[in-house]
C-alpha cells in the first residue's frame, strides 16, 4: 500500500515490482491517492483494525516510530545482520527505522529539502547570484521585485511554509539550534533571541510572495519559476521532476543550490516501507524479500534516478544521476562527517505527527496573519508543544 | 416495543398458531426491529464509543487507559480549535441567515404568477443538485484573485477592483457563506414555495378587499403564517452548517493560515492527521453536544405540539 500515483512516483515503482516478479513475489498494488499520505494512514488503520493489514506500506521515517510503538511491524533484523544494514545504509537513517534495537522498516530513498531552485535566465536579467544567506536573499528578492518578478514562489499550504520555516531556522541558527529547537523541541532554544530573528525573517518573505498564494499546490509554484513569472522556489528534490517535465536542463536553463546559509547541511526525509506482522509463512518470506530487493543497488540506482531523489544506500555509483543528484549526494556525505545530516520538521522525520502538526499550525498561522508579532508566535509554539506532551 | 427472547418463544412451541397469532400481533415491530438495532448499533452505539474513546489516551490507535477530561482540556487550550469554534458561531449565523433571506425573497419573487416560473424554480434549484465539493472548487477559482473574478474584471478595465477575500486570513471564513448560500438558498425557496402555495387564498383576498397592499399582505398576513417553515429550514440549514467539512475542504482547506477551520475539519486533522484520536474524539463530542443542544428543544417542542393536537 502506498500513496505514490504521481507519474514519476508510479514509474519508480514499476522497478520495484519487476525486480520482485523476478524474485518470485507476486505484487497485489493497492494504491490510495493523496500527495501527503493521510488518505493512506486511514484506510491503513481501518485495516490493521480489521486484521486484513496490508503486507507493506509506504511511510515516512517518524510514521515508522508510530507504528513500530503500537506493535504492528515485522521484525526485519535477521536480514538487518544478514545485508550488514549498519554498513550499508545512510547512518542517520538507521535509528530511525529501528525500534527498540529491532529492525522494523527499509528506507527506499532520500530526498533533500533543503534546495533553492532558480531559474537561470531570470537570474541573469535581473544580474544576481544565487543567496548564500538569508540577508543576501533578502538583497537578491528585492533585486528581482524591482525587475518586475515574483521573488519567491511559494505555496500557501501549511507543509510548504512550514518547508520554508525549517530553512530559516537552519540557515539563521546552524545545525545545533535546528537539532534542539526542532528536533529536542527544547524550550530554551524556541524561546531564544535566534527563534525570534527566524520568524522576523519569515515576516519579510511576506512580500517577496505574489498575493495569490493561499492554497497553491507546490507543483503550480514550480510552474511559476518554469515559465520566469518567478525568480526561485524552496523546495525538496521532487520539483526536478516538475523541471524535467518542462525540458529544462539542471545546471543550464535552472540551478539547484543549497537554501540560504544551509550550505554543507543535508536535510533529509525518507520514504519508507513497513511490513506489518502476519502468521502466514509465505507472506513473511515475502515482506523478507522485498525488504531485500528495496535495498538492492540495481533498484535503489534506477528508482531514484526516476523519483528525483537520491539512494538510501552510501555505496551506489552515481554516474547516472543529474547534475542536481550528484551534487545532493555529495553534499550528504560531506554532511554525514560533520554530523549535520538533519531530519526535517515537515516532513515527518524529525519528530512525531502530533508536535509536526503544533509547528505546522503556527507557522502557518504566523505566514498568512500580517498583525502577529514573532513573539506572540513563539508563545503559541511554547503552549502548543506544552499540550502535545 | 415489546417481544419475549428466544427462550420464551420455545417454552410455547407446541401449538403452532399461537406463534403465528404472536407474529401478527407484533408484525409491525418485528419490520422494524433490524432497522432500530442497526440505527442503534451504528448512530448510538458509535456515539458512545466516541465519547468512550474522548476519555482516553489514544493516539494512532485505540487504546483504552482511561485519563479522565483531560483530552478535553487539551481541547480547548488549542487557538486553533477556538478558532473553528468561532468560526462555526460566524458561519452559521450568516449562513442560515442569508440562505433563509434570499430563499424567502426568490419564493416571493417566483410566487406573483409569472411565466417561465417551472424554468426559474429549476433555475434556483439547481445547485442543490451539486456537492459541496463541486461549488467548493468552482467558488476557489471563481474567487482566487489571479484567476477569477478579480483578474476578469482587470482585464476588462476595472483596475481598481479588488475582492480578494479568498487569500485572506480576516475575510476568508466569508467566502465560504458565500458559496454555501449560493448552494442553499434555491432549496429554501423550494420549501418556501411549497409553503407560499399553502396559504389560504381567501384570506389574501379578505386583506385585498380591505385595501391592504402587497408589502402589507407578506408582511401581516403570509409570512407570519410561515412560522413552521421557519422553523424546518433553520434547523435543515444548522445541521448542514454543522457538518459543513467538504465545503472548507475545496473551497480554502482551512486556510490561509487556519483561519476557516471548522470543528468539523479540526476533528478529521487531529483525528487523521496528527495521531490524535481521543482529542478529534472530544471535538466530536464538543459537536455533538452543540447539535443537540440545538435539536432536543426543537424535538421536544415539536413532540409536545403533536401532543396538544390529538
Amino acid at each position: 500500500m502506498h500513496y505514490w500515483t504521481s507519474g514519476s512516483e508510479a514509474a519508480g515503482l514499476d522497478v520495484l515490482k519487476q525486480l520482485l516478479e523476478k524474485r518470485g513475489v507476486s505484487w497485489s498494488d493497492s494504491p490510495v491517492a493523496g500527495g501527503t499520505g493521510m488518505n493512506m494512514v486511514q484506510v491503513l488503520r481501518a485495516r490493521i483494525a480489521s486484521d486484513t493489514a496490508p503486507s507493506a506500506a509506504q511511510m515516512h521515517a517518524q510514521q515508522v516510530q508510530a507504528w513500530a510503538a503500537e506493535g504492528v511491524l515485522t521484525d526485519l533484523s535477521d536480514l538487518a545482520k544478514k545485508e550488514d544494514w549498519a554498513k550499508i545504509i545512510a547512518p542517520e537513517l538507521v535509528p530511525l527505522i529501528s525500534y527498540n534495537g529491532k529492525s522494523v522498516a527499509v528506507p527506499v530513498n532520500v530526498h533533500r529539502s533543503n534546495w533553492l531552485w532558480y531559474n537561470k535566465k531570470v537570474f541573469d536579467k535581473a544580474g544576481v547570484q544565487p543567496p548564500t544567506t538569508w540577508d543576501e536573499f533578502n538583497q537578491v528578492s528585492e533585486k528581482l521585485l524591482a525587475a518586475g518578478v515574483t521573488p519567491l514562489a511559494l505555496g500557501g499550504q501549511p507543509w510548504q511554509e512550514a518547508d520554508l520555516f525549517e530553512n530559516v531556522v537552519l540557515g539563521l541558527g546552524g545545525a545545533d539550534f535546528y537539532r534542539k529547537a526542532l528536533i529536542e523541541q527544547d524550550q530554551e532554544a524556541i524561546k531564544s533571541e535566534t527563534m525570534v530573528k527566524v520568524f522576523d525573517q519569515l515576516r519579510v518573505m511576506n512580500k517577496f510572495v505574489d498575493k495569490n498564494y493561499p492554497g497553491r499546490d507546490w507543483n503550480l509554484a514550480t510552474q511559476m519559476v518554469i515559465k520566469g513569472e518567478a525568480g526561485m522556489q524552496i523546495m525538496g528534490d521532487w520539483a526536478k521532476g516538475e523541471l524535467s517535465l518542462a525540458k529544462m536542463e539542471p545546471n543550464v536553463d535552472y540551478g539547484c543550490s543549497p537554501a540560504p546559509g544551509t550550505k554543507g547541511d543535508y536535510v533529509w526525509l525518507t520514504d519508507n516501507f513497513g511490513f506489518f506482522t502476519t502468521k502466514d509463512e509465505n507472506r513473511v518470506k515475502g515482506q523478507i524479500e522485498m525488504a531485500s530487493a528495496i535495498l538492492d543497488k540495481d533498484f535503489q540506482e534506477a528508482f531514484n534516478i526516476k523519483k528525483g531523489s537520491i539512494p538510501s544506500r552510501v555505496d551506489v555509483s552515481m554516474d547516472k544521476f543529474d547534475f542536481c543528484g550528484k551534487a545532493a549526494y555529495a553534499d550528504r556525505a560531506e554532511a554525514q562527517k560533520t554530523n549535520t545530516s538533519l531530519p526535517s520538521l515537515t516532513h515527518n522525520a524529525a519528530t512525531g505527527a502530533t508536535k509536526t502538526g503544533v509547528f505546522l499550525d503556527v507557522v502557518s498561522t504566523f505566514f498568512e496573519t500580517p498583525t502577529m508579532t514573532s513573539q506572540q508566535a513563539i508563545d503559541q509554539l511554547v503552549a502548543g508543544l506544552k499540550s502535545a506532551e | 416495543m415489546s417481544f419475549p427472547d428466544a427462550g420464551a418463544l420455545a417454552d410455547h412451541s407446541e401449538p403452532k398458531s399461537d406463534l403465528r397469532l404472536w407474529l401478527a400481533k407484533n408484525a409491525s415491530q418485528l419490520a422494524l426491529a433490524p432497522s432500530v438495532v442497526i440505527v442503534l448499533v451504528v448512530i448510538y452505539g458509535f456515539m458512545v464509543w466516541t465519547g468512550v474513546i474522548s476519555l482516553t489516551a489514544s493516539k494512532m490507535l485505540p487504546n483504552y487507559s482511561f485519563v479522565g477530561l483531560a483530552q478535553y482540556g487539551r481541547l480547548w487550550s488549542n487557538p486553533i480549535w477556538q478558532i473553528a469554534v468561532s468560526n462555526i458561531f460566524i458561519f452559521g449565523f450568516l449562513f442560515i441567515g442569508f440562505s433563509t433571506a434570499i430563499g424567502l425573497a426568490l419564493a416571493i419573487l417566483i410566487d406573483q404568477k409569472i411565466r417561465a416560473e417551472g424554468f426559474l424554480r429549476t433555475v434556483y434549484l439547481y445547485p442543490m443538485a451539486l456537492s459541496f465539493i463541486v461549488t467548493g472548487t468552482a467558488w476557489k477559482w471563481i474567487l482566487n484573485p489571479g484567476l477569477g473574478l478579480e483578474r476578469m474584471l482587470h482585464m476588462w478595465g476595472w483596475e481598481s477592483f479588488r475582492f480578494d477575500w479568498l487569500v485572506n486570513t480576516e475575510y476568508a471564513i466569508y467566502t465560504l457563506v458565500i458559496a454555501g448560500v449560493w448552494q442553499s438558498s434555491g432549496f429554501v425557496m423550494a420549501l418556501f414555495l411549497a409553503a407560499l402555495r399553502g396559504i389560504d387564498e381567501d384570506l389574501v383576498k379578505a386583506a385585498r378587499l380591505d385595501g391592504a397592499g402587497a408589502t402589507q399582505i407578506y408582511r401581516r398576513i403570509i409570512i407570519p403564517q410561515l412560522g413552521p417553515t421557519f422553523m424546518t429550514v433553520g434547523v435543515i440549514l444548522m445541521q448542514q452548517a454543522v457538518k459543513s467539512f467538504d465545503l472548507v475542504v475545496a473551497l480554502t482547506s482551512g486556510g490561509p493560515g487556519n483561519s476557516t477551520n471548522l470543528p468539523a475539519t479540526f476533528m478529521y486533522t487531529q483525528t487523521f492527521g496528527r495521531d490524535q484520536m481521543a482529542v478529534g474524539a472530544a471535538s466530536a463530542i464538543m459537536i455533538l453536544m452543540t447539535v443537540a443542544a440545538i435539536v432536543v428543544p426543537y424535538l421536544y417542542i415539536d413532540i409536545r405540539n403533536n401532543r396538544n393536537e390529538r
